[in-house]
């Protein structure tokens, strides 16, 4: 993962009456990443994927793509961008090869080299010349992510590539996806609604929802369950914040008003209860802040227990 | 930009919907034709009943010339209905299909596919236009001949043989010039919704109101008749007057000409800012 940022948003914001879709969203993609956007169904995904494809004009905010910003460089920017909004649509009644011509055409035009290797990438060379409406859902799809990188493009946004598909086909985007990013060093940002498949081909991820993002960073430092973040109610709370300080296997220790909170490993929970309680301090409650899959699911579900506190930004 | 246009040729041209004008042409021309081979006679008392008593009428009145401007008479409503089928898909369709969120994420820009869809149209209007002369003047001089052009109007105009072909090619010129300001209100109305029905109704419901307010003899519509594109319409027709009234059609043609383009921009200002939804 280099420095450079291949997408940013500011304050990125869209208001469709009085309903804000999205807002405040503070996104930053850098070269190389694949990046999970992740959110329930409704969140403001396809919005935001919408606003980046200059598809959508944003009423806040504002989008820099290689650090040149979109509106006033969007001839540039968007030659170096392939995308898939949403479900694959295209002139069924023209063959596979017709429609990435049409499309070419309004990139300036690809040699037919090129995109007959980019039928080949997704495995449709064979049906180039067939019209799209003899396509079965996957081979739309797969024509979909074809279109999407005709140039070739530096940067490659999916919208939800794997809805509609059976688990041979999610297998073979998700293999896809590893392959453009470590193959031909595309930087692809793709959402989804399924934790599951970012945690397996996402290195960088962001959860929104409601139009508001929640968290954002690295898949492995969010997704780790290799420690939990725990709120003692222990008094008083500075002689716990010194006995925890000295365990060498806590971190991240943070004292406020009510509580002290540290990470630990799940399993030694217990045991840092009963030193505090050991030492003298009155340890009043012991309460393991969700994890992010946790947090993740309730909030799909629609859960009403997920805590307010939970839903500060925390950027990498 | 010859490739984006050539491509949206290409759309258009494979679309089925974009063959139903010309198969309409198809079918009705022939039919008319008929029928009047086989009413011939009623037709042509009709045009010269006036003067029949005073005068004598040679040779071949029914001739290909004059059941061509006997066709043509399809341009008030028949042909603006087709031509809407066409132009008002131009925009809407690309909405219905989805196909938006293939074309408006690349780099070339709006305003140039927009421009590339309206020389489809305009391409488009005049190929119908064209075909229908075309098709009534081949038909019509096969089954009828040729012969002296009789034109009813306010009084009876005798256009000689030798003149009849460049005026009636004028008169198709003519003809597809006021069809572009229909198409282009048909295009206007085909970026403001995502379905190829609707403007193919506000069309026809424009121009069949401004008819009618247009017929009513109150001094009210009288006065608003210069402001009704459809007031225009009739430009076709001036190529068959004698002497041409060049500077009729001349205002006519400015007329239709800035209707066109003033419907054009509006649907440039439009579509450029549009959030595509769809």
């Amino acid at each position: 993962m280099s420095d450079e940022v291949v997408l940013q948003t500011f304050a990125l914001g869209k208001r469709y009456g009085k309903r804000w879709a999205v807002s405040e969203l503070d996104l930053t993609v850098r070269r190389g990443d694949v990046f999970g956007f992740l959110g329930p169904n409704g969140a403001g995904k396809s919005t935001t994927i919408r606003m980046i494809l200059s598809l959508v004009t944003p009423t806040t905010g504002r989008i820099e793509l290689f650090g040149k910003p979109l509106r006033q460089n969007r001839k540039e920017v968007l030659g170096r961008v392939g995308g898939l909004v949403e479900r694959p649509d295209f002139y069924l009644y023209l063959s596979a090869r017709r429609n990435l011509e049409i499309v070419a055409a309004l990139r300036g035009g690809v040699s037919p080299r090129h995109l007959y290797e980019t039928l080949e990438i997704v495995g449709l060379a064979d049906r180039a010349e067939d019209p799209v409406k003899t396509f079965s859902h996957g081979m739309k799809q797969r024509l979909g992510i074809a279109q999407a990188l005709l140039g070739p493009p530096e940067f490659i946004v999916l919208d939800e590539p794997t809805s509609g598909l059976d688990p041979q086909g999610i297998k073979e985007v998700r293999e896809l996806v590893t392959r453009l990013s470590a193959d031909r060093h595309m930087t692809i940002f793709l959402s989804s609604h399924l934790l599951h498949e970012i945690e397996q081909t996402a290195t960088s991820m962001a959860i929104i929802t409601g139009g508001k993002m929640v968290v954002q960073g690295g898949v492995r430092e969010l997704l780790s369950d290799r420690e939990v973040a725990v709120r003692f109610d222990a008094r008083p709370f500075e002689r716990a914040r010194e006995v925890l300080a000295g365990l060498p296997f806590a971190s991240g220790i943070r004292q406020n008003a009510e509580s002290v909170e540290v990470c630990l490993p799940p399993d030694r929970i217990a045991e840092v209860n009963r030193l505090l309680v050991q030492l003298g301090l009155e340890v009043r409650s012991v309460v393991p802040k969700r994890s992010l899959e946790e947090y993740f699911l309730a909030i799909t579900e629609g859960a009403s227990e997920v805590s307010p506190s939970a839903r500060r930004t925390r950027t990498n | 930009m010859r490739s984006i246009v050539g491509n949206e040729i290409l759309k258009t041209s494979f679309k089925w919907r974009s063959t139903i004008a010309f198969i309409a042409v198809a079918v009705v021309v022939p039919l008319v034709l008929i029928g009047v081979k086989m009413q011939g006679d009623a037709v042509v008392k009709g045009a010269t009943r006036a003067l029949g008593q005073d005068f004598l009428f040679f040779g071949n009145i029914l001739n290909g010339y004059f059941v061509t401007a006997l066709i043509m008479n399809s341009l008030w409503v028949h042909i603006p209905f087709l031509i809407t089928l066409g132009a008002g898909d131009q925009l809407a369709g690309e909405a219905t299909a989805g196909t938006y969120r293939i074309l408006l994420i690349r780099p070339a820009s709006r305003s140039r596919i927009l421009f590339a869809k309206y020389l489809t149209t305009l391409l488009y209007t005049l190929a119908v236009v064209a075909f229908l002369v075309a098709l009534a003047v081949g038909l019509g001089i096969a089954m009828f001949g040729t012969g002296v052009l009789l034109v009813q109007g306010k009084m009876l105009t005798v256009i000689p043989e030798s003149e009849a072909p460049w005026r009636l090619v004028l008169a198709c010129g003519l003809a597809a010039w006021g069809m572009w300001s229909v198409a282009s209100l048909a295009f206007l109305l085909s970026s403001l919704v995502d379905n190829g029905i609707g403007p193919i109704i506000g069309t026809m419901a424009v121009i069949i109101v401004s008819y009618v307010v247009s017929a009513i003899p109150v001094d009210l519509f009288r006065a608003m008749r210069p402001y009704l594109f459809t007031s225009y319409l009739n430009i076709w027709q001036k190529a068959m007057e004698q002497p041409l009234p060049w500077g009729e059609i001349f205002h006519s043609g400015l007329v239709l000409g800035a209707f066109s383009i003033g419907f054009y921009l509006i649907t440039w200002y439009i579509f450029v800012r549009k959030d595509i939804l769809s």
